[in-house]
């Protein structure tokens, strides 16, 4: 029987002066091994969801389990377990991809020939070799997004939470993100992302959630979730399942 | 440890590609500390070596307000212009707001007249009172001295006002005691006082010995160098809150931050990293300002810094100081939304601590009620520690009773630091 990569327990949250919650009893399991959508209209609660799995947002409504151990803020065991790819650029632009992965590789807990080894391997399979004495902030886009993921793989977790990865990106990027992704699945490593591009979700996730106004609305196999609803793409469910009113 | 060390790095890395950062952290300071440094020597020149413009009005035409003019322009500080007698005050004014002069005096017309007049007067009363001589003290008559206008320019401070009126009543009391001298040596000897012992009595003042008060016994003259160096020191060291300041915020606000957070790591790291990293900046601040001091400022003409003898306590101090200034921009840090509070908070605070502090204004000038608040500025506590070293020449075993109030400042400090830490979920 295989063990649940993430275990959400009737998870609720609000906002401080917030009247109606972000997140309303919210129970969700995600399979380890499992290439995992989490799609919603903006507002739906999709990145409230993802700051309260990895730590960011502390609840007070509910339960959350990463690979069986349960978030809590002061906890700092459950954060080796996975790693983030924020939407923002989360690095130093001042500082190059290498001395940033030195640095973020050393604050994972990584020893330092650890970090060395790593820091080379994720430049030569991101295509980031050439660049990697150069600052950050002159990159392009797509180079910007590939060192947000070398960061948070650094540490090779188990887990991998992915909050719109390829967000601005050229065609050639997103492809190289999105084939390192399924090769770290491959691997074992569960993928649990999220994204507005839903030919890309459609081609990357075996499984999808949909969340709206902050309750699960579908969560099933993708395939099941087409036939059910008899819907030929992602696209089209997700219209079938969130309407077609604006949210923002 | 290698958390601790990659932090720090990281922290020198960011710190010297930031060229603006350096700037604000070394060449500010420098540029002010020269800056302060010529315009408080200029001051102390003006005072002690350049002489004093003055206009000279004389509109009495008798010896004694010659003597008067030869008095004042034996003092020392005036450069006597001698201007016409018939010259209305209007036209000295005009003069005066043209700046020919920042002082001028006119002396009335009978001037020479009413102190031969007063002194007579009171050296009779004097013989009288020895009963050498025997005249009724009711037809004593004390005559009148019409009084001597001052003129001075508005921009001049009062202290230094007080120090030329000081120097004009000098003359004036040396000629009147003269002239009384002479009548009383004329009523006694019925002859004229020799020159010689006119001479001889009016050089006879007695000698003031001037000597700093030095712990270490040495007599170095405190100079502009002396006082400011420590001062603006002490202050580039406080105003690294900008650079670090805003640093904490930048990082707070960037995406880098939401990753910081979610690592298993602690923030105090990276606090701690910055502390390290920032109190080597200051230390080197202090180092920089004090070699200029020592080694450029001759060059500029300005006087030269004496460094304290006690190496060991200056490092300590610098130490201590550095410390305390980095813990305050951290605690900024902290606190401050944006970068605009922090920067705007930051730099007025500094400037505010300091004027109480003691910093800009001598504190000793200070209001009483201030005396007290100063207690409560880091800066003060700063400044005593460098003063006792720099101008005293104490050593450590005679400025730790201030280390004690600073090093409680920067305990509360880090209080407040792991207060604004944990209300915020960082710790």
């Amino acid at each position: 029987m295989k063990t649940n990569a993430v275990t959400i327990q009737n998870l609720g949250y609000a906002y401080p002066k917030q009247i109606n919650p972000s997140l309303s009893d919210v129970n969700l399991e995600i399979t380890a091994g499992q290439r995992f959508g989490l799609f919603g209209p903006n507002g739906a609660g999709k990145t409230t969801l993802m700051n309260c799995l990895t730590g960011l947002l502390t609840y007070k409504q509910g339960k959350i389990f990463l690979l069986g151990k349960e978030v809590s803020r002061n906890d700092r065991s459950v954060r080796e377990l996975f790693g983030f790819v924020p939407q923002d650029f989360s690095f130093y632009p001042e500082l190059t991809p290498k001395e940033n992965m030195e640095f973020f590789g050393a604050w994972y807990g990584l020893h330092k020939y650890d970090v060395k080894k790593r820091t080379t391997e994720l430049l030569e399979v991101l295509g980031l070799s050439d660049v990697c004495d150069k600052q950050v902030r002159e990159f392009s886009g797509g180079m910007k997004r590939r060192v947000n993921l070398a960061i948070a793989v650094m540490h090779e977790p188990q887990l991998l939470f992915l909050d719109e990865p390829t967000v601005g990106v050229d065609v050639q990027s997103r492809i190289a993100i999105i084939h390192y992704l399924k090769s770290l699945n491959k691997k074992g490593t569960t993928l649990v992302y999220t994204s507005h591009q839903l030919n890309e979700a459609e081609d990357l996730c075996e499984v999808i959630a949909m969340i709206d106004e902050g309750k699960i609305v579908a969560h099933d196999n993708l395939k099941n979730l087409l036939a059910h609803h008899k819907e030929e793409g992602l696209e089209g469910l997700f219209l079938n399942l969130t309407g077609k009113a604006f949210r923002d | 440890m290698y958390k601790l060390f990659a932090t720090i790095t990281k922290d020198i890395r960011i710190l010297t590609r930031d060229k603006v950062g350096l700037t604000l952290m070394f060449v500010m300071p420098i540029i002010l500390a020269i800056i302060i440094a010529s315009i408080q020597n200029s001051t102390f020149k003006l005072v002690n070596e350049n002489k004093i413009a003055l206009l000279l009005c004389n509109r009495d035409t008798g010896s004694i307000s010659k003597q008067f003019a030869t008095s004042l322009d034996k003092a020392g500080i005036f450069q006597i212009k001698q201007v016409d007698a018939a010259e209305t005050d209007e036209q000295i004014k005009s003069r005066m707001h043209a700046k020919d002069a920042f002082v001028a005096i006119i002396i009335p017309k009978d001037f020479s007249e009413k102190i031969s007049a007063n002194a007579k007067g009171i050296a009779e009363k004097a013989l009288n009172k020895l009963g050498v001589q025997q005249q009724d003290t009711q037809k004593l008559i004390q005559v009148k001295i019409n009084p001597i206008t001052l003129y001075y320019h508005p921009v001049l401070q009062e202290s230094f006002r007080r120090s030329i009126d000081g120097a004009i009543q000098g003359a004036l009391q040396l000629i009147q005691s003269k002239q009384i001298l002479k009548t009383v040596y004329a009523s006694l000897n019925e002859k004229e006082l020799p020159d010689s012992l006119e001479n001889e009595i009016a050089a006879n003042t007695a000698p003031i010995n001037e000597i700093p008060v030095s712990r270490d016994g040495s007599r170095n003259v405190p100079n502009a160098t002396q006082h400011n160096i420590p001062a603006w020191t002490i202050f580039a060291m406080f105003f690294i809150v900008i650079s670090l300041g805003s640093s904490i915020v930048r990082e707070k606000t960037s995406g880098s931050f939401i990753r910081l957070k979610t690592l298993p790591t602690s923030y105090l790291v990276a606090l701690v990293s910055k502390q390290l990293t920032y109190l080597a900046v200051t230390i080197l601040q202090a180092a920089v300002i004090f070699a200029l001091g020592v080694w450029l400022f001759p060059v500029m003409g300005l006087p030269r810094l004496n460094i304290p003898s006690d190496i060991l306590s200056l490092f300590l101090v610098t130490l201590i100081c550095g410390w305390c200034a980095v813990s305050y921009a951290i605690c900024i840090g902290v606190f401050a939304q944006t970068q605009e509070q922090s920067n705007g908070f930051g730099a007025v605070s500094i400037v505010l601590l300091a004027a109480i502090g003691g910093v800009l204004v001598p504190s000793f000038v200070m209001p009483a009620s201030f005396q007290t608040v100063m207690q409560f500025s880091p800066l003060h506590w700063c400044l005593e520690l460098y003063y006792g070293l720099f101008l005293e020449g104490g050593k450590l075993s005679d400025i730790w009773m201030n280390i004690i109030p600073l090093l409680a400042i920067i305990i509360l400090i880090h209080l407040l630091i792991v207060v604004g830490l944990k209300k915020k979920n960082l710790i």
